[in-house]
């Protein structure tokens, strides 16, 4: 299995896990899970970060002399320590037993669970109901909505043979979610079609 | 899913008076709609037969109509087609079917609830339909087909002759081929005896339709059953018809209450009509006409004028149109026959009777005649009815009398006094009713047309004439969009005592070999041989 990092940070609605490698964070929209005890938790990558270490101390401009980008690597190896590539993931459902819900579970992730970024197989059982596009839409994010719906919904549709009828029939769910906001409904639909 | 049982939808509102709305599943296009199909709803306890009354377009949000989307994507348009832009189709329901095993025997309801939320709403199956429309039998008349399917609609003769019944729609939709079709099913039926009062010659033997196709008419058809009288011999003999009985008529036949009628046609004033009356008294009734016109200039007309207070412009009024009257070949001084009795002869027997105008296609001539036969022929039957209901005998076969033209004699002016208007009035005492047939509904008087049972009508497009129509029926606003949209050609709305609700039909076929084989009973296998023979001869 893919295993993508660590959860370092965890609520009720997201957890935030390192990556194990630098700039390895899964892609915007991409579905990862991890595990508490018997309870499977499913989310939606909506943010990655990398920064340094030390919150005060600031990365600065090492590339004047440089001919390329992977020379300033090179000529400080110490960076790759120094750095780490954070990715925040929205808790959307889990699975408890057999079954899957689309909804929250009842505790928030562990630290230091590992995080793994799920297969075709999963992607394609949890999207049978778009339930958790709700979630998804009205939890307060610092991404903008349309853009992690759509990063979401591009992905999934990925696993997908009829790419478009999935993002068809995802549409319509979000015509109707969005049903008084159609702008929105717009940029998202602008953004997902094939 | 099969084609029938097409879902199209669900009912989100609606009230009994205005009808209930339907939003249309993003699987049913409104394209794919019309007015007048028929749907079944589904609801909880009882099933709903209705009509489509009107389609229409929604938008989940505003905002859609002020900044359209980009519909030449197609993956925006199949999105948002049925959830943010949706149909919805306004239905009335008029009946409900089944449900309980009584209901089921009863047949067809008249609704007196609406289905409730969401249920849904389905295209009506041919078998619905049937259940509704009934099948063709004894008294049943198949007259059209419902608009895209296949079912019979068969209208109730014997409740359609209790009544008076109006033919309307412009000229050109039809009403003639209706009109065809009406008399062949009551002949064929048996329900009524007809006298059709046969304008522009065309029930009686050949017609022509549209295209300028010959069509056959009822004597072709019915020969043992139909006798074609005419006022003018020359065009029949000219035409091949062949005609039983040449009708004349004596002056001494025509009263002043046809003269009356006649006001407006001969363009004589309120006084000239008065003054028929004082001239018929002094004069008597035999020979008045005749007298009046004999009247020559001079004192001793000017002494009679003087005494019957008679104004010399009316007495020159008056004669002006007398002379118009004289001048109709058919009008002798002393008629040879009695054609009244002729009719009633015809009509005892079962055998319907058609008269040709021939040329005489002037509406004069058509007001004179109808009027005068109608009323001798309606004092006939008045004195049978009565001598039936006292000496408990059969009371007379229902007589069925065809009119065209029928706001000159119907109009709001002349209906109280003409004989129509008592027979479309007091309708079935005395077995004796009307079928109208006019293209100016609006100028036929609002009682008579209140009284009319069962109304059919082809496309009408004046506001006016379409608002006298549906005078005093229930959605009247809703039956307006769909009279308003039928084609031109073929179809008819109809409504009223012999259906069981409003309906549009698309006319049974009239005019091919095959049609009129289907018209003939089995007995009359003369005819029938007839038939095979025309279409035998059509493959030659």
């Amino acid at each position: 299995m893919d295993r993508v990092g660590e959860v370092i940070e965890a609520s009720t609605n997201d957890f935030v896990a390192q990556c194990y490698e630098l700039y390895q964070s899964p892609p915007l929209g991409s579905m990862v899970k991890t595990k508490d005890s018997d309870v499977e938790l499913y989310g939606i990558v909506y943010n990655a970060t990398t920064t340094s270490f030390e919150p005060g101390r600031r990365p600065i401009a090492r590339g004047k002399d440089e001919t390329s980008e992977e020379a300033v690597y090179q000529a400080s190896p110490q960076l790759l320590k120094l750095l780490k590539s954070e990715f925040s993931a929205l808790v959307v459902g889990h699975r408890q037993g057999d079954k899957l819900h689309h909804y929250l579970p009842p505790k928030p992730a562990r630290i230091h669970g590992f995080v793994y970024l799920c297969s075709p197989e999963e992607v394609k059982e949890f999207s049978q109901s778009f339930d958790f596009l709700n979630i998804l839409i009205n939890t307060r994010l610092p991404v903008a909505m349309d853009e992690r719906v759509a990063a979401c919904l591009r992905q999934m549709s990925q696993v997908y043979e009829d790419r478009r009828a999935f993002l068809v029939a995802a549409g319509k769910e979000l015509a109707i979610l969005l049903s008084g906001n159609f702008n929105q409904l717009k940029a998202i639909l602008g953004r997902i079609k094939t | 899913m099969n084609e029938e049982t097409k879902r199209l939808g669900i009912v989100t509102s609606g009230s009994l008076t205005k009808g209930v709305e339907v939003r249309l599943d993003s699987s049913a296009s409104v394209e794919d709609m019309a007015v007048g199909r028929y749907v079944t709803i589904e609801g909880e306890k009882q099933r709903f037969f209705g009509m489509i009354t009107d389609v229409s377009l929604g938008v989940i949000d505003q905002k859609l109509t002020l900044t359209p989307p980009d519909v030449s994507d197609p993956f925006m348009a199949e999105v948002l087609a049925g959830t943010s832009t949706y149909g919805t189709i306004h239905v009335s329901p008029y009946l409900t079917i089944g449900g309980n095993v009584a209901s089921l025997l009863e047949g067809a309801q008249s609704v007196k609830t609406v289905p409730s939320h969401f249920s849904t709403v389905n295209l009506a199956s041919q078998r619905d339909v049937e259940l509704v429309f009934g099948g063709e039998d004894e008294k049943r008349f198949y007259i059209g087909t419902p608009l895209d399917m296949e079912t019979k609609v068969c209208l109730d003769l014997e409740e359609l002759v209790k009544r008076s019944n109006g033919i309307f729609g412009k000229s050109g939709t039809g009403k003639t081929f209706l009109t065809r079709l009406l008399l062949i099913g009551m002949l064929q039926k048996g329900t009524a005896a007809n006298l059709v009062f046969d304008m522009h010659s065309e029930y009686g033997w050949e017609g022509r339709s549209e295209e300028r196709r010959k069509v056959k008419a009822l004597k072709q058809l019915f020969p043992s059953k139909v006798a074609v009288f005419t006022l003018d011999e020359e065009s029949s003999r000219r035409r091949r018809v062949s005609t039983d009985f040449v009708v004349r008529i004596g002056y001494d036949e025509i009263e002043p209450e046809d003269i009356g009628l006649l006001r407006q046609t001969l363009n004589l004033t309120e006084a000239s009509v008065q003054a028929v009356y004082q001239l018929y008294r002094e004069f008597g009734n035999k020979r008045w006409i005749e007298a009046t016109l004999e009247l020559e200039d001079g004192d001793e007309t000017k002494q009679l004028l003087a005494r019957l207070n008679i104004h010399d412009s009316t007495y020159r009024n008056l004669r002006r149109g007398l002379e118009t009257i004289r001048r109709l070949p058919f009008l002798l001084p002393h008629a040879p026959d009695n054609p009244v009795k002729h009719i009633l002869e015809y009509l005892d027997q079962g055998i319907n009777v058609v008269l040709e105008f021939g040329r005489y296609t002037d509406i004069t001539a058509y007001i004179l005649v109808a009027n005068l036969l109608t009323r001798r022929i309606h004092a006939q039957y008045r004195e049978r009815m009565e001598k039936a209901l006292g000496e408990d005998i059969a009371p007379p076969h229902p007589l069925v009398i065809t009119i065209e033209e029928a706001h000159k004699f119907l109009n709001s002016e002349v209906s109280s006094q003409t004989i129509f208007g008592t027979i479309a009035r007091e309708m079935r005492k005395y077995n004796v009713t009307l079928l109208v047939i006019d293209q100016r509904p609006s100028g036929i008087d609002d009682e008579v047309m209140s009284q009319m049972g069962t109304k059919i009508t082809c496309l009408l497009d004046n506001e006016r004439d379409i608002d006298s129509v549906l005078a005093g029926v229930s959605r009247k606003s809703e039956l307006k969009s769909v009279l308003s949209r039928l084609e031109s050609r073929q179809q008819a709305l109809i409504f009223g005592h012999a259906v069981p609700m409003p309906v549009v039909i698309r006319t049974r076929e009239y005019g091919s070999a095959e049609s009129y084989k289907e018209f003939i009973p089995s007995r009359e296998t003369e005819s029938r041989q007839q038939a095979e023979k025309d279409i035998e001869e059509l493959w030659e």
